[in-house]
């Protein structure tokens, strides 16, 4: 019955969103108002119905009912719960399933929520939601069924692919997918304010904590898809250029891009236009980036099922939304009066500069991504688009991006003097400037990119606190150290990442039982290898002892064999030290007994998903900040 | 003019549609019979790739035994896709021959540890001199060649389970 009631919630889900769609077209009109009080409370119990249906799943994986096809496929009773829990969304039906609830949830919660925005704008903002919603309930329902009953019932199921079995399993997908998702609200809100014309600095306002929520939680689950990949993969690499990544950091590359003329449009009324369209282009981005994934279209690790014709609903799902929009967009942008000018050297001009930029890197992520599709559609010729074209693309465009970065907090709204400017970044400057030579002298043959990376990162670091020199700290707004915090954490990843590319030290060798080998500073002495054994599956394990000064470690890297399905994986064993991290794969036995051993010395490396993290905790400051300031507005407001 | 200039996005978006909808209905058959096909494979020789496995000339394909040629590169995602497919026909004898392109030696034993070494010799095309005469479409790419050289069979893409059955059939018509 439990799969009958999760389909059921899915269908009343799917008819509120129907119903909320048409009394939103209805109510936005002049002349609505009767119905617009109604369209709320249907937002609100449409996304309670998708969270009840997502909870119904969940508990079918967790009690592993095969006589659903979707658990058959993907789960198996050996498996540990936590892996049972999270396998709902470890598949392409539960994945998508999950996609909706989020849609849905974030519709609720703007319904519950948001106060500022006009009646007509937030009626239309919900009606745009809904329908973004129905599409992709249709797909569910008829494409992609997740509640599906097998008959016969199988005596076992398939298993859940080993690679995804792991805690970061648990935690990375929703998160992404909150960000990823949770984007489609900025989408309906520009959506909203193009149908009612209403797009100005009350709009930008409104729009903001949501994007700002949204770009939170897609930080987060990139750098914590990143990490994962690097110590599940076994690879060594942070990040692959992959097409399901790229398809994260394109809406990540327009969110970033939006948050900061979203500022410009709330605080100086200009950009209007522009910020409607990245807010359109930031969702459509997620939405092309399922579409790549769900189509099975680009070979990835990330693809779960090959269906073409899954392929096309989604295709057709674009091209009523993005199409619709984009060409609302083009009708309607017209009429949206032209915002406050400004001049080149001042606030606005840095943030515009940032913009360029960001969608500069996405254009060439963008590009990078398709490419090898548009080449099979043109010519016939099937090819792969590699890290060496995205790296040597992306990489300088990142780099004037944090050169931008490190200038634009220091400028003054409107208009500035490029005299003062140089004033204020020359400490940063200089910094850069004994970086430049400190790594001349040290580490000569330092790469290019790299070496740009380690001296900007220390000049922007120094940069990115500048805005609170001479400031009353107390004073200071929340949102300042919001920006200031995700800023140093740009340059903490930066720096990172440079250490990581130009400093990683990596031995391969073959190794027998009480040899020594040497992985950057340390020695690390192969004890031989045991058998060991988990829940569903068995393992080489190999004992290893580093050294390195007066301290030492145990390190015991697995090569897995996973019972269900028959998959081998390689589990690294990563040792964090306060400057890198050591990071050890086991490989294969050769004929003498010699196991094969990977060791790579990675200084510095764990700053990237540090500064990750720190970009995150800059979101929030920054969101709690202006939260807090409308509170307290609102408390004013309200005394007054 | 200005007003052109909006529908700029909508037409960038449809030009993406197109290419996609061609991607999605290209036709799903791998397998391209193209005039390579009972072709001899062009005259190439290539320095080995990788440390302990020889190079690979278009002499050695002509030795009277036939061989499977797999085009790979360790900067190429699919290729890690196909690495168990191919270690799966190597184990049941099926003899592999490597040709890896425009990569680095450091870069191929990183992938060879990470994936497997199926190869019985890899040849190293570093600025892809052999794409030019055996005109592979791109990576991975991977030919069946019977002992006298000329070219059976051509696989574009990466090799799934579902290709396996119509690989081994090809290598056992060349023997």
């Amino acid at each position: 019955m439990i799969a009958e009631a999760g389909l059921g919630a899915l269908w009343l889900a799917a008819a509120l969103s129907l119903l909320q769609l048409v009394l939103g077209a209805a109510g936005a009109r002049a002349g609505g108002e009767a119905l617009r009080p109604l369209v709320r409370p249907i937002a609100i119990a449409q996304g309670l119905l998708a969270g009840l249906a997502f909870l119904f799943l969940i508990w079918l994986f967790l009690r592993t009912d095969l006589s659903v096809e979707l658990v058959a496929r993907n789960s198996h009773s050996m498996k540990p719960w936590l892996y049972k829990f999270a396998g709902a969304w470890g598949n392409h039906e539960g994945s998508m399933l999950l996609w909706v609830t989020v849609l849905a949830v974030a519709g609720g919660a703007v319904a519950l929520f948001e106060r500022r925005l006009p009646s007509a704008t937030l009626t239309a903002t919900l009606a745009a939601q809904a329908l973004i919603g129905l599409g992709f309930y249709a797909f569910l329902l008829f494409a992609s069924n997740p509640f599906n009953r097998l008959s016969p019932v199988p005596p076992e199921g398939n298993g859940l692919n080993p690679l995804l079995q792991d805690p970061g399993l648990a935690f990375h997908p929703p998160t992404l997918y909150f960000g990823y998702v949770g984007i489609s609200i900025a989408f309906s809100f520009a959506v909203g304010a193009l149908v009612t014309r209403d797009v100005g600095p009350a709009f930008a306002r409104a729009m903001r904590p949501w994007v700002l929520g949204a770009w939170i939680f897609l930080t987060l689950g990139i750098t914590a898809g990143s990490y994962w990949a690097y110590y599940e993969l076994g690879w060594g690499g942070w990040w692959f250029w992959d097409p399901v990544e790229n398809a994260s950091l394109m809406p990540w590359l327009a969110a970033t891009a939006l948050l900061h003329s979203v500022t410009v449009l709330a605080t100086r009324d200009g950009l209007r236009a522009w910020t409607v369209m990245l807010a359109v282009v930031a969702f459509s981005m997620s939405m092309i980036g399922t579409f790549l994934v769900r189509s099975g279209i680009l070979t990835s690790v990330h693809a779960f099922a090959v269906d073409p014709r899954r392929g096309a609903f989604i295709l057709v799902l674009l091209l009523l939304y993005i199409g619709g929009a984009l060409a609302l967009y083009a009708l309607r942008v017209g009429t949206v009066k032209e915002g406050s000018r400004f001049d080149f050297v001042s606030r606005e001009g840095a943030l515009v500069a940032n913009n360029l930029l960001l969608s500069a890197a996405l254009g060439v992520v963008f590009v990078g991504t398709i490419y090898p599709l548009a080449v099979e559609a043109a010519t016939g010729e099937k090819l792969s688009v590699g890290p060496p074209y995205f790296n040597s693309a992306v990489g300088p465009i990142a780099l004037l991006l944090v050169v931008i970065m490190a200038a634009g907090p220091l400028l003054r709204w409107r208009r500035d003097a490029a005299r003062a400017l140089v004033g204020r970044i020359a400490l940063p400057v200089l910094i850069s400037a004994a970086a430049a030579l400190a790594v001349v002298l040290l580490a000569p043959g330092t790469r290019i990119l790299p070496f740009l990376g380690l001296v900007l990162a220390l000049g922007v670091a120094a940069a990115s606190v500048a805005p609170l020199w001479k400031r009353n700290l107390r004073r200071t707004p929340l949102f300042t150290y919001g920006m200031v915090v995700a800023h140093l954490g740009i340059a903490v990843a930066l720096a990172g990442m440079a250490c990581e590319s130009a400093f990683t030290t990596e031995t391969l060798v073959a190794a027998s039982p009480g040899q020594i080998v040497s992985a950057g500073p340390f020695a690390v002495r192969f004890e031989g290898v045991e058998p060991v054994a988990g829940p569903n599956w068995t393992a080489v394990e190999a004992r290893l002892h580093a050294t390195r000064g007066g301290s030492s470690y145990e390190m015991r890297p697995q090569a897995r064999m996973f019972s269900a399905p028959p998959t081998p994986t390689s589990e690294a064993a990563i040792e964090t030290v306060i400057d890198g991290q050591l990071y050890v794969a086991l490989g294969e036995a050769d004929q003498q007994g010699r196991w094969q051993l990977r060791l790579w010395w990675k200084p510095m490396v764990t700053l990237i998903w540090l500064g990750g993290a720190m970009i995150a905790l800059g979101g929030f400051l920054s969101l709690l900040g202006r939260l807090l300031r409308e509170r307290r507005g609102a408390v004013r407001e309200a005394l007054a | 003019m200005k007003r052109l200039i909006l529908w700029v996005p909508l037409g960038l978006f449809v030009a993406f549609l197109a290419v996609v909808a061609a991607g999605l209905y290209a036709p799903a058959e791998r397998e391209i019979h193209s005039a390579l096909i009972g072709q001899p494979v062009p005259e190439f020789s290539l320095a080995a790739g990788a440390a302990g496995k020889p190079g690979l000339s278009s002499a050695d394909l002509r030795q009277g035994r036939p061989h499977l040629v797999n085009v790979f590169a360790s900067w190429c995602l699919p290729c890690r896709v196909e690495a168990p497919q191919l270690a799966a026909l190597s184990a049941r004898g099926v003899p592999i021959v490597g040709i890896a392109v425009r990569d680095r030696p450091e870069d191929l034993a990183r992938f060879l540890a990470s994936y497997g070494n199926p190869f019985q010799a890899i040849g190293s095309d570093s600025d892809r001199r052999s794409r030019a005469r055996s005109a592979p479409a791109g990576v991975p790419e991977t030919f069946v060649v019977d002992g006298q050289g000329i070219i059976r069979h051509q696989h574009i893409g990466a090799i799934t389970d579902g290709d396996m059955a119509a690989i081994l059939a090809a290598y056992e018509a060349a023997r």
